[in-house]
């Protein structure tokens, strides 16, 4: 036989095992996709539609007559308004269809038709009357000054972009857990490596040094693009983010450990997947806020890991909140990973 | 008191699933260095007593022992001296066949090396390729490789040849004679009586749970009392239980057996049978059909022992 000493390098058991995983995820194109692009593209996209445009004149129509002309001149004076001169009928369709927000009669003391129930309408009416009634002699009491803010960390993409964040870590962390451990069941390997003189502990804690090892570039690229690309402010420790990160990713490998101890199939393991994910995803705020559910469910979203996950990732991320205030946050997070991983142990089909 | 020549080693084995008894009260020792081949049909307990003793599962009573010890605790020490293949395992198809023999060979404190393993399998020229390419035969000997890698006493092989096509079959039969000829204990499971009479050293005849017969392959035919086997059926069916004591009363035969259309006969000598067993057919009027004869096999020992044949199960 032939001697091909040190052809192959052997490392510890941990090692390899943990090696074999991150192999299997990165030859998996499909995989990776879903781990890196998709939330890029996802932000991306939900950041091109909610972007923040900047205040835009609001289109108000002046009616015919001969009042029209000096009315006009009056209200283009106003950067905030866009007049325009229309006949009756113009004026009437055009409101109705949305083209304007107010119509100006041509009646000697002017006359608005507007729609209440639109803040634009709302607005137009204060500005035009203002304007009218300058032009016609009122003099201002007094003019205020005024200070325009537009603050970064404001924006829904800030508000989005940790949220996402969140539900990539629940996703992959439940999933790429999960989906190896009953794929290698049903498969029988996971008989064959119990029969093989590897701990258990070590087949396990591969799993989860191989999802802490991919944590870093998939929290890294969306929070890079989120950062250069869209603006997102970091205004706390990025230490402190790295951390809350960390913590949201073992509790969330711990249920997908709990999630994936007893079934013995894909179809099994994916309603229970869902199961848990999709709560989370309905009422742990990663598109809008969990204030707007009712008082009487708060205990039941704030107890989630998803919402503790994602309010402590925007305080860091947004507010810059420090260790102490995230506290509970992140003791609900330990809680369920700890819950979930002991469970988890306990049940495990090994075969 | 443990036997320094036992490999393995059972004692009044029960495993029950439920209300299915799977073992039931199996006796069954294992010499060192020697290959011993369970031979019994599906669902005659086999598998579970070979997971009985890689410590997989727990039997509900009976003694067990392995290499002298017995299963407790997580028995790292233990497995590391047991070379394992399972009835299927499904190796990650993204890994190489080197990266899997390597990750297994990181279990094991000492053992052979990777390259060593993939040549002694014939997986060398494959050592880069992808699980998902290979064969169901390479698959096998990929399995094989990772129950050899850690240079095991003992080598558990669990129907390593059911599904594969005859040349990977044979492929598998030449590895194991090789294990064999360096002095390897095995334990191997099949129901390819083929199987067994090439491979294995003893063979135990196990059925419903029990090892109702045990010896080598010769020992095994030889109880038949006779070397050869004719089979063949009658046109129109005589009264059965006077056919089988003319049958038996006919010169040479040892043993005669009727399914109730399939007539067998053990014969020391074919040639004095034949003519005698024509005659009697010719006297009584019945035309034999399908008439064959063939040297006995551990097939025959089955059906003589259970009356029923081995792939039927």
């Amino acid at each position: 036989m032939a001697k091909h000493t040190a052809a192959y390098k052997v490392r510890g058991p941990l090692a390899e095992l943990t090696l074999a995983r991150i192999r299997e995820l990165t030859r998996e194109p499909e995989a990776l996709f879903w781990v890196f692009v998709f939330p890029i593209l996802l932000t991306a996209i939900l950041g091109l539609a909610f972007r923040s445009r900047p205040p835009e004149a609001l289109p108000v129509a002046v009616v015919e007559g001969p009042l029209a002309g000096p009315r006009l001149a009056a209200l283009a004076k106003e950067t905030d308004l866009k007049p325009d001169v229309m006949s009756e009928e113009e004026a009437r369709q055009a409101l109705t269809h949305g083209r304007v927000v107010l119509v100006v009669s041509s009646s000697e003391t002017p006359g608005y038709s507007y729609d209440p129930t639109q803040p634009e309408s709302r607005a137009a009416r204060l500005a035009v009357d203002a304007a009218l009634q300058r032009a016609a002699g009122r003099v201002d009491a007094f003019t205020a000054g005024s200070a325009q803010v537009t603050e970064p960390g404001s924006r829904y993409v800030d508000f989005l972009v940790p949220g996402l964040l969140g539900m990539n870590l629940m996703g992959t962390g439940m999933w790429g857990i999960g989906f190896s451990l009953v794929v290698a069941r049903n498969g029988n390997l996971l008989k064959r490596l119990v029969a093989a003189p590897v701990r258990k502990s070590h087949l396990l804690g591969a799993q989860l040094t191989s999802r802490l090892i991919f944590l870093i570039p998939e929290a890294g690229a969306l929070l890079l693009f989120a950062h250069f690309a869209l603006g997102v402010p970091f205004r706390g420790s990025l230490f402190l983010l790295a951390a809350v990160s960390l913590l949201g990713a073992l509790a969330f490998s711990g249920l997908g450990l709990l999630v994936a101890a007893r079934p013995r199939t894909i179809e099994g393991v994916s309603g229970l997947m869902n199961l848990a994910m999709v709560p989370m995803w309905i009422f742990s705020g990663i598109f809008f806020s969990t204030e707007r559910f009712p008082a009487a469910i708060q205990p039941f979203v704030q107890a989630l890991p998803l919402t503790a996950l994602n309010d402590a990732l925007r305080g860091v991320m947004l507010q810059g909140t420090g260790l102490v205030p995230l506290l509970p946050e992140l003791a609900v997070l330990a809680v369920w990973g700890t819950i979930s991983f002991l469970l988890a142990l306990r049940f495990f089909r090994w075969q | 008191m443990p036997n320094p020549e036992s490999a393995l080693r059972c004692k009044d084995l029960i495993k029950r699933y439920g209300d299915t008894v799977a073992v039931a009260g199996l006796d069954l020792e294992v010499w060192r260095g020697e290959c011993l081949g369970m031979l019994g049909p599906n669902g005659a307990g086999k598998t579970t007593t070979v997971e009985i003793f890689e410590g997989l599962r727990v039997p509900d009573s009976g003694l067990v022992e392995v290499l002298g010890e017995l299963w407790h605790g997580n028995g790292l020490a233990l497995r590391a001296r047991l070379g394992i293949q399972l009835q299927e395992t499904k190796f990650s198809d993204k890994l190489q066949v080197s990266e899997v023999v390597i990750l297994f060979r990181s279990f094991y404190p000492s053992g052979l090396d990777v390259a060593d393993v993939l040549a002694l399998v014939g997986l060398e020229e494959k050592a880069g390729a992808h699980v998902r390419t290979l064969s169901g035969g390479q698959k096998q000997r990929l399995s094989l490789a990772c129950a050899l890698v850690g240079d095991p006493e003992v080598l558990f092989l669990d129907e390593p040849t059911t599904g594969l096509d005859p040349q990977a079959r044979h492929q598998t039969w030449e590895i194991v004679e090789g294990l064999k000829a360096r002095g390897r204990t095995v334990l191997l499971t099949t129901h390819y009586m083929e199987e067994a009479a090439r491979l294995c050293d003893r063979v135990a005849v196990v059925d419903y749970g029990k090892v109702i017969a045990l010896g080598t392959p010769r020992e095994l035919i030889a109880s038949l009392g006779a070397e050869h086997v004719i089979e063949f059926s009658v046109g129109e069916q005589p009264e059965a239980a006077g056919l089988h004591s003319l049958l038996s009363a006919l010169p040479s035969v040892e043993g005669v057996a009727h399914d109730g259309v399939h007539w067998r006969l053990t014969v020391r000598e074919v040639h004095r049978a034949v003519p005698a067993l024509l005659a009697a057919l010719a006297e009584r009027g019945a035309e034999p059909m399908h008439l064959a004869t063939h040297h006995a096999t551990l097939e025959d020992v089955f059906m003589n022992l259970t009356g029923r044949r081995l792939r039927d199960g």
